[in-house]
């Protein structure tokens, strides 16, 4: 009976069909778990107070937000060396977050279930979010403003609230002038001695040269100083006020609100506040400078960095990559050669990106960029302009990737259009680039444009080459600014991709930041996925309108 | 008028079409050469690695203060400018490298009445320290130094000399004997010198100590006395950290003492170190001082090292022996930054090698005989002087030595490893070690992430692209395609960072549940399909044809599940309570978080889709007539497929598995993120590994322009480069004989 039925050769489709809902369930939860850590990080969770009996036996209180779980069998317990009682089957332990690295020295601890006495998730309970040491968790005593109380008891937090909107106010103007203001001083002033080491090079930094640029250089730093002493004054201001709070295991500390980002109380708040909270979390994640060594805030530097790096790389693949496609299907005669070469264009895709990275550093920054330095930018020695990684680097160096990319697509498209198009536009007596440029290539353009959509979302996921050729973990200005020339090419970047590697792998706090990294990857797949489902769309779209033309 | 506009314009368009023409062929042809270019500028990084050393002569000139006395000892500073003359009078003659011409003639302070007896240079060999042994046991010593200046922007080099231990003379033997060989060791705080008299071996170690608010420095002493081997001694080597101390006898007899503790010398080893009727007639320390090269009376050069065997013991063993010439090695000098060393015979030949790359890299006739050979501090000078008083002033090109297809493929015996071995180890703590550039454990390492994803992703794409193509109903393949197509979408450092920081810690917590998903998931599958064939038949025509992997997903999901809640009490019962704990226990093996395992899973789903995508297109596209024909004939659709479909479509699924492959060794993200990135070679799947592509994303930035390690990394991409670009030839040429073959059916 079971022999005939594996004659039948039914088990076999049965084990295909299965490896088809292997691959479903596995690409759907990838997606899935992606989507749910990331999109869970911004909503505020309870903070939990525990009663917690410690090793010691001695009981304390944690605060924290419980942010993992695992369960060990018993016997797996008892092999790494805890102690189990015979009835207990399974050792059941939480991770919480507790916060006040500034305090305890982390801010994660594992606890076990069964030393919890109680626990509770008491109201008044407060979460900082700050600009160093991570979150703090605890209670408020009361409001400072130059050491003195100024509000305690119920109605604190209101005034803290109100204290933090005012705060938060002066800072961003501390932010506006020290990025902004200052930012631009210093790049004057830098274009100034450039100048004048130039004109020193070059032999001809005369009296009146000097004097202007003296003068020149007076103005910029008469401006500095002025910046400087409103700094002073913002500084002033925004140090005054502070916070008394109550931290888990009893100490108070004072927290300057200067050094504050947002107060909640996550166990006291309804849904729609737990919405403007999560609205708020997000626009701060997509616009706004990481924080604590990327582990916290947002990311708007790598998805202006990475945007960027995009936008430059289409710029050059496109006309190249389309120049190729139609001479290799207009211009060239199609025989052996042809062959070789569409072989090797589409192995060009299948070679590792990594590759492609040392190679764009080998020649594109160490030789073009070095020559382009000693060539244009002497004043500048020892330090490197092009001759380093950087923007543009990396961008010629996705577009060389990505070329294969385009010039398949293109040459698809210019294929499936009808020889009869081209033909009767022949026969109207048009030349060959006429045809080419008022029938065949408007006919292809969406061909094109998948190409190139496919060659976007490849660049915007790849990140071995450009750990070579641009990508930083941090910098400090982005490509693009009001400083003339406006767009620095020679500018370091930073990346969604090489983000979610350094934030995941080379930060200090790799506990904390994780979800932070989830998100990044939900945005980036987010992203990529739905550059590469428009591209399938126009591909179909494409299809239907052709067989249509032929038909 | 209105015809001349015309035809104008007519021109204009012809002209407009050639220039047309011409830019998209200048284009086309700009495009696809600088994609060659890729190809040829690694080359271009990698073949100097390749290019033999050269050596040439640049001058030669006579002996400078030839009446100062025979030559002792020639030496030149970093910058191949100034040469040293020792002469056996105790005279330093600075002369001109290029020309000869003297500089100053300076004096070392030898008192009145004592001869020049013995002589050496003190190690370590760049602090430019000798010794005098004199006649009355006392002995000098004098440190030889280069001041540079710029005069009129002209680099300007002053010699000068100074006396670490003082002008005065150090009294060695107190009986005023006369030290017949003599060998120092100096650094920072400590001196060691060791002298031979008639009678007996001298050792005496000072130690500097440097009060804190003196100026005076203390000298504390402390003295040994060794007894001479029977056999004499010929040569004294103490080696640079003072700790060990060689004596040479004259019938090849070598005694190694440990002198860590300067007042009580332990003799650790005494050894012939050549055949009877053989004698050793040149010795020197190799860079870093751990090994001793040997030359002997039969051309031979031996290099001698301590190696540790199993048992924890250490002792002096012949490790490498260079066949230099068939007459006797008349000196012997290594390099003061690399492993390598200068040889001249007694014909006058020199040679130049490098130990590790046993390769020789230079061998050149410069006179009939030659009696003393400098080489620079940086390698690229050599200074001769022949009998007849002449100076040879040679240059020598030698940049990567330490590259050879034998360090680079096979086994090398390094110093201070007990046997030959594999070994990546790009960069070094200090220059007395030397980066170690086996390309196997990475060539390994790629093969065996590559093998593991393999291993999960054939199985899943294959299969699933069978079951896709032939049996799947339309509708459904219409979306089932496409999304399997759009796991190849996503960016691998997603995958990579999820192996490393979720699957990895995932497997380890539940190792035994992974494994028993093999095991239960197919049983399953089978049991499910076993008893669907008894499902009435009013219930099966309700559901589409070919839809069966729609129903297989909750039945897998709940598998799964299964699997993970039976392998707790299975661990228990079976594996003490951890199968992770039992591995190692039991079978001896470790398990490292983030694994070959993990690389296989992660880099299986990156794979999958390509392997899948192909495959599919190679299945579905087999002719429809093919198929009907055989299915018209009576077989059962497995039949049909299995033999075919799948017969047909087989070079399609080949270069499917190929293109697979191929990005599976070139993927750098999720390796560089799911394993530890250590270069070891060991097939354990719950070991990690280092990838040649995670190589380059690790070394590539901090490797110097131009060095060797720059260059060998390069050379991993262009292996890497050309490996892929044959194997995705190949299978893309596979494709087109099929497609060829299918429209011809």
């Amino acid at each position: 009976m079971i022999k005939e039925w594996f004659k039948t050769g039914a088990p076999w489709i049965w084990l295909n069909a299965a490896a088809v809902s292997i691959c479903l369930i596995m690409i759907i939860s990838v997606l899935g778990l992606i989507t749910v850590r990331g999109i869970g990080h911004f909503w505020p969770s309870e903070v939990i107070q525990f009663s917690y009996q410690n090793d010691e036996g001695r009981l304390e209180t944690i605060i924290g937000e419980q942010v993992d779980s695992s369960v060990t069998p018993a016997a797996m317990a008892k092999a790494t060396g805890h102690v189990m009682a015979d009835n207990e089957d399974a050792l059941v332990q939480y991770l919480i977050k507790t916060g006040n690295r500034d305090v305890t020295g982390t801010d994660f601890r594992w606890i076990q279930a069964r030393k919890i006495k109680q626990q509770e998730t008491p109201m008044a309970i407060l979460v900082i979010e700050r600009r160093e040491w991570g979150n703090f968790y605890g209670q408020l005593v009361s409001v400072k403003e130059n050491g003195k109380v100024v509000a305690s008891g119920e109605n604190a937090v209101a005034v803290a609230l109100q204290k933090l909107e005012s705060t938060l106010a002066v800072f961003k103007e501390i932010t506006y002038i020290e990025k902004k203001e200052i930012g631009a001083v210093n790049y004057q002033l830098e274009r100034l001695r450039l100048k004048q080491k130039s004109l020193q090079l070059t032999n001809s930094l005369d009296a009146g040269a000097q004097k202007s640029l003296t003068i020149e250089t007076a103005t910029y730093e008469e401006r500095y100083k002025s910046y400087q002493a409103k700094l002073q004054a913002l500084y002033q201001k925004i140090r005054q006020d502070s916070l008394a709070l109550k931290t888990d295991g009893g100490n108070e500390v004072d927290i300057s609100l200067s050094k504050v980002v947002r107060i909640y109380q996550p166990n006291n708040m309804g849904l729609f506040a737990k919405i403007a909270h999560y609205g708020s979390k997000l626009v701060e994640f997509l616009a706004d400078d990481p924080r604590e060594a990327n582990t916290e805030g947002g990311i708007f530097p790598a998805i202006f960095g990475t945007v960027m790096m995009v936008m430059m790389m289409s710029v050059i693949v496109t006309p190249f990559g389309v120049i190729a496609a139609v001479y290799l299907r207009e211009y060239a005669k199609q025989g052996f050669i042809t062959r070789v070469i569409r072989i090797a264009v589409n192995n060009l895709a299948g070679v590792p990106s990594i590759v492609y990275g040392v190679f764009g550093l080998g020649f594109f920054v160490y030789i073009l960029g070095g020559n382009i330095d000693q060539l244009f930018f002497p004043e500048a020695a020892p330090a490197p302009v092009f001759g380093t990684p950087g923007l543009l680097w990396a961008s010629i160096t996705l577009a060389l990737l990505t070329l294969p990319v385009v010039i398949v697509s293109t040459e698809e498209g210019l294929a499936r259009i009808p020889k009869s198009i081209r033909e009767g536009s022949l026969a109207l007596g048009a030349t060959k680039i006429e045809t080419l440029w008022l029938t065949v290539l408007p006919m292809a353009s969406p061909a094109m444009m998948t190409g190139l959509i496919l060659a976007v979302a490849r660049a915007a996921g790849e990140v071995a080459p450009l750990m070579l050729v641009g990508v930083v973990k941090m910098a400090p200005t982005l490509p693009l600014d009001g400083n003339f020339p406006f767009l620095h090419l020679d500018r370091k970047f930073m990346h969604l991709g090489f983000h979610i590697y350094d934030v995941g792998f080379q930060s200090p706090n790799v506990e904390a930041a994780r979800p932070l990294v989830y998100a990044t990857s939900l945005l980036l797949v987010v992203v990529i996925l739905g550059l590469n489902l428009s591209a399938i769309l126009i591909r179909n779209h494409l299809r239907e309108k052709y067989r249509a033309l032929e038909g | 008028m209105q015809k001349s506009s015309g035809s104008y314009y007519q021109q204009w368009r012809l002209i407009k079409d050639n220039l047309a023409r011409y830019g998209v062929i200048a284009g086309g042809m700009g495009v696809i050469v600088a994609v060659v270019m890729i190809f040829f500028y690694l080359l271009y990084v990698v073949f100097p690695l390749f290019l033999s050393a050269t050596a040439e002569p640049v001058s030669q000139y006579a002996l400078p203060e030839k009446t100062l006395g025979k030559t002792l000892l020639l030496d030149m500073e970093e910058q191949n400018q100034v040469a040293a003359r020792f002469t056996e009078t105790g005279h330093i003659v600075f002369f001109d490298v290029a020309t000869g011409k003297t500089i100053t003639n300076q004096t070392v302070a030898i008192p009145a009445g004592s001869q020049i007896t013995s002589f050496a240079q003190a190690t370590p060999l760049n602090e430019g320290v000798v010794i005098y042994g004199l006649s009355d046991g006392r002995a000098v010593l004098v440190k030889h130094q280069y001041k540079v200046t710029y005069v009129n922007n002209q680099k300007v080099i002053t010699p000068s000399l100074a006396y670490p231990m003082g002008e005065q003379p150090l009294v060695l033997d107190d009986g005023h004997a006369a030290l017949e060989t003599i060998a120092a060791q100096v650094s920072d705080g400590s001196t060691t010198v060791v002298a031979k008299t008639a009678a007996k071996i001298l050792l005496s170690s000072f130690q500097k100590e440097q009060a804190l608010f003196a100026d005076e420095a203390t000298l504390t002493r402390s003295d040994a006395v060794l007894n001479p081997p029977d056999t004499g001694v010929q040569d004294i080597l103490i080696d640079k950290d003072g700790s060990y101390l060689y004596l040479l006898g004259s019938q090849g007899r070598l005694d190694f003492y440990d002198i860590s503790d300067k007042s009580t010398p332990v003799l650790k080893q005494a050894q012939n170190v050549v055949g009877a009727g053989q004698k050793i007639t040149s010795i020197a320390f190799l860079n870093g001082d751990l090994s001793l090269m040997m030359g002997d009376s039969t051309g031979l050069v031996s290099q001698w090292s301590m190696v540790r065997d199993s048992s924890n013991h250490s002792s002096m063993q012949k490790i490498r022996v260079f066949k230099v010439s068939d007459k006797a090695i008349v000196a012997l000098k290594s390099e003061q930054r690399r492993k390598g060393f200068l040889t001249v015979d007694a014909a006058g030949n020199i040679g130049i090698y490098h130990s590790t790359a046993e390769k020789e890299l230079i061998k050149e006739h410069v006179a009939d005989s030659l009696t003393d050979v400098a080489m620079s501090p940086r390698a690229n000078a050599l200074l001769m002087q022949s009998p007849d008083d002449k100076i040879y002033f040679w240059a020598v090109e030698n940049e990567h030595p330490e590259v050879s297809l034998k360090a680079l493929w096979q086994k090398v015996w390094y110093e201070s490893y007990p046997k030959p071995d594999y070994i990546w180890q790009s960069s070094a703590s200090n220059n007395d070690f030397e980066p170690k550039y086996s390309l196997i454990p990475l060539v390994f390492g790629t093969l065996k992430a590559a093998f593991y994803a393999m291993l999960v992703a054939m199985p899943l794409a294959l299969m699933g692209a069978i079951y896709t193509a032939y049996f799947m109903n339309p509708q459904m393949r219409q979306y089932v395609k496409p999304i399997i197509e759009l796991m190849g979408a996503l960016p691998t450092v997603i995958l990579g960072f999820l192996a490393g920081l979720w699957l990895a810690p995932f497997i380890e917590e539940h190792l035994a549940g992974f494994f028993s998903l093999f095991l239960v998931v197919p049983l399953a599958i089978m049991l499910f399909a076993y008893f669907w064939q008894f499902v009435p038949r009013s219930i099966l025509e309700k559901i589409p044809d070919g839809s069966d992997a729609v129903l297989l997903i909750p039945l897998i999901l709940m598998a799964g599940m299964l699997a993970f809640s039976i392998s707790v009490p299975l661990e228990a019962a079976l594996f003490h309570g951890s199968l992770r704990e039992w591995f190692k226990d039991e079978l001896g093996i470790g398990y490292d978080q983030r694994n070959a395992l993990v690389v296989g899973v992660a880099m299986g789903f990156a794979v999958i889709p390509t392997i899948f995508s192909i495959a599919e297109d190679a299945i579905f596209s087999v002719p429809k007539h093919l198929t009907v024909g055989s299915l018209a004939l009576g077989a059962t659709p497995w039949q049909t497929l299995s033999r075919v479909v799948l017969l047909t479509a087989s070079p399609g699924i080949f270069s499917a598995v190929m293109i697979g492959f191929g990005r599976a060794v070139g993927e750098t993200m999720i390796v560089l993120m799911s394993t530890g990135n250590t270069p070891v070679m060991d097939l354990s799947i719950f070991q990690g590994m280092r990838t040649l592509a995670a190589n380059i994303a690790v070394e590539m930035p901090e490797s110097e322009v131009d060095s060797t390690h720059y260059r060998v990394l390069f050379l991993t991409a262009l292996v890497l480069f050309a490996f892929t670009f044959v194997f995705n030839t190949l299978a893309e040429v596979v494709r087109q004989r099929l497609r060829e073959k299918y429209s011809s059916l």
